[in-house]
């Protein structure tokens, strides 16, 4: 009998080495989600689902680290008029009465039941598996029906020709665009770039992860603290969550 | 003997056709190994694309061999670094030729990537 393997002790080894290598390896920055980044010839699976965290007590308002970021991740342009592309931009809420600001980053809140796609004429608008809402801009027309059914007023048409083609994501005159939760980048296995610039900037407000995971950091977070989806009332179940709103 | 003759005078006239047809001049900028032959490439590239640029949009699946980037990496041009430009430009040249819009790069770059390490070992990105 003693000449069989002990399963029990192995199996709790092997947890043990797994659960080391999840752990922190600066402050603030974590190889949790990302230790199992999927290999890239396997398509997304629904076992995941891409998340958001964003905590407004550590936004500052006059940082727009994670909007810049985006800028250049994506090369878009600056926005000069009303109608430029906007990816994720920041708010500043002052409550009424007590006057306490909030200052916070506003972009697509992946939705699990997106209003954008169920309006889209062509199936142009979609969700991926993993819970990442897209524009595939092969078969947008344009029409931006999205545009309206977005409470969150996330998406952006493209009214002029692009010359910068530098950007990680393929954009072009007559689409409609949206935050991507940039997707060529979490395939990867990296997080996003506003996540990544929040944290250069020492703030740490953003945490990105899979909320399919109750052991990945965002999913141990969202448990601890209060925290609230925008116009929840609407039930699309968005997959960014705030907190101190 | 006469229709053997026959045939090789008929032979003789198609090539002489074939030759008479200007055919596009590409600079195929650096060239290479394509991921496939270049006469399947030749008529099925679109297809690939499409085919692998589903998948990537909508499925999510990375590194397939037929990248559009990886198209323009290998023959963009070297005097002016783009797959367009003028008519020996490797994409435009034959789209004009073939008389079929190009629209790819309305949205994609024209432009090399910086040289990847793959690229560096002299593989496909």
């Amino acid at each position: 009998m003693s000449d069989q393997p002990d399963n029990g002790r192995r199996q709790f080894l092997s947890r043990g080495t797994a659960a080391t290598a999840a752990v922190a390896v600066a402050p603030g920055v974590l190889l949790y989600d990302f230790a199992r980044a999927r290999p890239p010839a396997e398509p997304a699976s629904s076992a995941v689902r891409w998340g958001l965290l964003i905590d407004t007590t550590r936004c500052d308002s006059g940082c727009d680290a994670c909007v810049s970021a985006c800028r250049e991740e994506n090369a878009l342009p600056l926005p000069l008029k009303p109608t430029d592309p906007q990816w994720i931009r920041k708010v500043e809420l002052t409550q009424e009465g007590t006057g306490r600001k909030v200052s916070l980053p506003m972009m697509c809140q992946h939705c699990a039941e997106p209003p954008c796609v169920d309006v889209c004429p062509t199936g142009a608008s979609f969700k991926r598996a993993d819970g990442i809402v897209l524009v595939d801009k092969h078969r947008c027309i344009g029409c931006r029906y999205c545009m309206m059914a977005c409470p969150y007023k996330a998406r952006s048409f493209v009214h002029e020709p692009v010359e910068d083609h530098s950007g990680a994501t393929p954009r072009g005159q007559g689409t409609v665009e949206s935050c991507t939760l940039c997707v060529h980048r979490v395939d990867e296995g990296r997080a996003p770039a506003c996540v990544d610039a929040c944290s250069r900037e020492g703030h740490r407000a953003l945490l990105f992860g899979n909320l399919n995971d109750p052991d990945s950091a965002i999913s141990q977070r969202l448990r601890s603290v209060a925290s609230v989806k925008l116009r929840a009332d609407l039930n699309l179940d968005p997959g960014l969550s705030y907190v101190g709103l | 003997m006469r229709r053997m003759a026959g045939l090789l005078l008929f032979l003789a006239a198609l090539t002489g056709a074939a030759a008479a047809v200007p055919m596009p001049e590409l600079d195929v900028g650096q060239g290479g190994h394509c991921v496939n032959d270049p006469q399947v490439m030749r008529q099925n590239h679109m297809k690939f694309l499409y085919q692998q640029r589903d998948e990537t949009v909508r499925l999510g699946i990375r590194g397939g061999k037929y990248s559009l980037a990886g198209c323009v990496d290998c023959h963009a041009s070297k005097v002016n670094h783009s797959v367009l430009g003028s008519d020996r430009n490797f994409c435009q040249g034959c789209h004009t030729y073939a008389a079929v819009k190009i629209d790819c790069f309305e949205c994609h770059s024209s432009k090399p990537r910086a040289l990847s390490a793959v690229q560096r070992e002299g593989g496909h990105p």
